[in-house]
């Protein structure tokens, strides 16, 4: 698949590559010397795979409202797992994020001959944060959202091939 | 965007659904002289493939963590590496 929307070569990818590396490395760092273990290798798949979601949300900083959901998400799932009092401060930032992108919000779900209402509905549930989308926010961070994953795939594929 | 009013434009919105038909790989083959999907068919696409994205990333996840179970901690490095300097 071609790439005539490359994001800016030298920022996002450099950004999410070294993140990640410096993740990855810490994993390993972690890596116990017998861990053929089912449940250790789940786990283990689990934090590569939070590892790469939150280098590309803290990549992509908080210039969108995906990326910030997702940093949401992933820091109050932290907070909660270390101090679950830090939790209820999170929600509040929560709040102040969701109304920021919502003001718009009056007419999102407007059906007077606009048909496609559930498969917004649908997508909603797969951006970060699409919930307290306006149709024309969500379907302009959907295709940053694409982007970014495009890269992840790119990134990764070599991954297991050698 | 459309920040001062809260409805969307019908121009806005065909221009962004436009651009999000650009981003579908399904969508464009073979499709050029088309100029309009419908609007259905493009968030229906675009669900399928975040979806498919989202589950390419898993496995790869997946496959990387094996990847560090399984293989010397060398040659996962190298890899990334390779990886890194191509870009």
């Amino acid at each position: 698949m071609n790439n005539p929307h490359h994001l800016n070569p030298t920022s996002l990818k450099s950004r999410f590559t070294t993140r990640f590396l410096r993740a990855l490395t810490k994993i390993r760092a972690q890596k116990p010397i017998s861990s053929s273990s089912p449940t250790e290798i789940f786990r283990r798949y689990r934090r590569i795979k939070v590892a790469a979601d939150k280098s590309m949300a803290y990549s992509v900083r908080s210039r969108r409202i995906w990326s910030r959901a997702m940093l949401w998400k992933l820091r109050s799932r932290s907070y909660r797992r270390q101090d679950p009092c830090s939790g209820r401060r999170s929600g509040k930032t929560n709040q102040a994020i969701m109304k920021k992108s919502s003001n718009e919000n009056t007419t999102t779900r407007r059906e007077d001959g606009v048909g496609f209402v559930e498969e917004a509905d649908e997508l909603r549930q797969l951006v970060p944060g699409g919930e307290t989308m306006n149709l024309c926010n969500l379907l302009d961070e959907t295709a940053h959202y694409i982007k970014c994953l495009t890269t992840q795939v790119q990134l990764f594929s070599p991954i297991g091939k050698g | 965007m459309s920040g001062a009013s809260n409805k969307i434009t019908d121009d806005e919105l065909n221009a962004l659904i436009l651009r999000l038909g650009t981003l579908l790989p399904q969508l464009n083959h073979g499709r050029h002289g088309r100029a309009s999907s419908s609007t259905t068919k493009i968030l229906k696409e675009t669900c399928s493939y975040v979806r498919r994205l989202q589950k390419e990333v898993d496995d790869l996840s997946e496959r990387l963590s094996q990847c560090l179970d399984s293989m010397d901690i060398s040659s996962s490095d190298a890899e990334f590496l390779t990886n890194l300097l191509q870009q």
